[in-house]
């Protein structure tokens, strides 16, 4: 397979800051890729040393083979990247900014598609309105269709669903997994982690710089994060000391045990049989990327890479 | 190619859907100055033989051309930069040079707009001569490219458009109007003739001017000879700063 996106030692510090040290990964042709993070992790700054935007301190990046420095142009035109920031041209419509856009990446005629994408982030209607004139959600849209004028085979989204109402974040993912689907490298930033659970199929986490967890979805989940078993047990009784090791805290007058195993919940209800204290309630989690993300967010990073 | 078409299409789509703050309002103004200068002064003073209102003409002309090709890019450098919206020419493979030429061109356009309809307006007020039209055409070109260049270092410098308007008002608007707009040089002090070869405006007024009449403080020669020489500078130094992408690629 491929190799989509190439990270080799990459450090950028503005002045004493470092917001990214030493950061390598390999993203491979045709994957979903979550990049997730908590803020100032450098993800952001990840994103725009990939897109030309900000120069990096040290090390290299390459899209599809092209060095991103030496071979600016060729990296550029392979990528499509959605900024965080919600601008925008004043001065234009929907249409123009596509056309213009489009125009940049040396494609002049370039109406089909543009209208496919207007049709596909439901824009349609707005295509010859004034950009100031759209509500904040049909502005994300319009930076998300300018990332596709070109049909990039990488596609970068930096945070593309933050104040976006749920039926576009539905339509945006859908149309979103079709061009994954049809062999588009897609490269996802969000802060909702049940949408990167739910989409990628590897994910990265990075903690102050630093790339402190890198594998498939499945096996993160696996790897970090375990069931968790919460009870509604019989007024006035408590765990019993020897489930005490599972105890992780409580919830709603819900005791939350974290097993590892799904297997371990016999045990618990045989020795709550035991000690003669009543079920009155049971839920069992599975595991999610939520977990996950606190638990490598708490550990120390020099354990989990 | 194309992205030097859309880079440039787009430059100038933006100056044209707000004309009447980027065309009309310099052109007034420029009348305005025409009217009341040539009002007063016309029929009583004559500057290389000929009547004040056709001399001040060229000079207008040439000072909205300068002012309205610095305000071209510049303007839309800092707008970029403050809303952001920059990234869509940051990120397509737009070479350093292609954004360079677009945006001078795009600043030399707007300049020849508002120059032309300038002309056009006080055609009717000051007899004008075209003694040497060449000369017009190259010193309109070269001051509106050495301007455009100037704002394309003013935009990316900038951080706020406070500091651009100091730019602007500080620096630009000095330089054009203490350069031989109102008057000829020869009417200095020789202190103040000798600091005046120093502005370049002063040049590229003078040798507009020879255009129209056929006279001038210096040979149009040299003062081309000058101004060309700033340019190529200039640009050297705009090309050097968009390839490092200072201010631009932090």
């Amino acid at each position: 397979m491929a190799t989509a996106v190439s990270l080799s030692g990459l450090v950028k510090r503005y002045g004493t800051v470092e917001a990214l040290a030493g950061v390598s990964l390999e993203i491979e042709a045709g994957a979903f890729f979550g990049l997730l993070g908590p803020n100032g992790a450098g993800k952001t700054t990840l994103i725009s040393c990939l897109a030309g935007l900000a120069k990096p301190t040290s090390g290299h990046l390459a899209v599809l083979g092209h060095d991103v420095a030496r071979e600016y142009r060729q990296a550029r035109r392979l990528l499509g990247v959605v900024p965080q920031e919600l601008v925008f041209d004043p001065f234009f419509t929907v249409r123009e900014t596509l056309h213009l856009q489009s125009g940049y990446y040396g494609l002049r005629r370039n109406s089909d598609w543009i209208d496919e994408i207007l049709n596909q982030l439901d824009l349609t209607t707005k295509a010859d309105t004034n950009m100031r004139q759209l509500s904040g959600g049909m502005k994300r849209r319009v930076l998300v269709a300018q990332a596709l004028v070109h049909k990039p085979p990488v596609i970068v989204l930096d945070e593309p669903t933050a104040g976006v109402d749920v039926e576009l974040r539905q339509n945006l993912w859908q149309f979103i997994r079709r061009l994954n689907r049809e062999g588009h490298t897609i490269i996802l930033t969000t802060h909702y982690l049940e949408e990167a659970e739910a989409l990628c199929d590897q994910i990265a986490l990075l903690k102050e710089g630093r790339l402190v967890a890198l594998d498939s979805t499945a096996n993160l989940l696996a790897r970090f994060s375990g069931h968790t078993l919460a009870l509604r047990l019989q007024e006035g009784a408590f765990l019993p000391d020897d489930l005490q090791r599972f105890a992780v805290g409580e919830k709603n007058g819900m005791h939350l045990l974290r097993l590892e195993q799904v297997a371990a919940v016999e045990e618990v209800l045989v020795r709550l049989r035991q000690a003669g204290i009543a079920v009155l309630d049971m839920r069992l989690s599975p595991p999610d990327l939520e977990e996950v993300f606190v638990r490598v967010m708490q550990d120390d990073p020099g354990n989990l890479s | 190619m194309t992205g030097f078409s859309t880079l440039l299409y787009k430059e100038c789509l933006r100056f044209w859907r707000v004309a009447f703050q980027t065309i009309v309002a310099p052109m007034m103004t420029a009348l305005l100055f025409l009217l009341i200068f040539a009002q007063v002064l016309d029929g009583r003073m004559q500057v290389h033989g000929v009547g004040y209102a056709g001399f001040l003409v060229p000079g207008l002309v040439m000072m909205q051309i300068l002012q309205n090709a610095f305000a071209n890019s510049s303007s839309s450098l800092i707008v970029g930069k403050v809303t952001g919206s920059i990234v869509f020419v940051l990120l397509p493979p737009i070479s350093y040079g292609t954004f360079y030429a677009a945006h001078v061109l795009a600043s030399i356009l707007r300049g020849l707009i508002v120059g032309a309809g300038v002309l056009l307006a006080t055609f009717w007020f000051a007899p004008l001569r075209f003694e040497a039209p060449l000369w017009i055409i190259a010193f309109a070109l070269l001051g509106g490219g050495l301007f455009g260049s100037l704002g394309i270092i003013g935009g990316i410098w900038a951080d706020k458009f406070d500091q651009l308007a100091a730019f602007q008002n500080f620096f630009i608007m000095p330089l054009t109007m203490l350069s031989g707009v109102f008057y000829s040089i020869h009417a200095l002090p020789p202190f103040w003739q000798q600091v005046s070869h120093y502005n370049p405006v002063f040049y590229l007024i003078d040798g507009f001017r020879y255009g129209f009449f056929g006279v001038s403080d210096v040979p149009p020669e040299q003062g081309f000879a000058v101004v060309f020489g700033l340019f190529a500078v200039l640009s050297w130094s705009t090309l050097v700063l968009l390839k490092r992408g200072w201010k631009l690629r932090t």
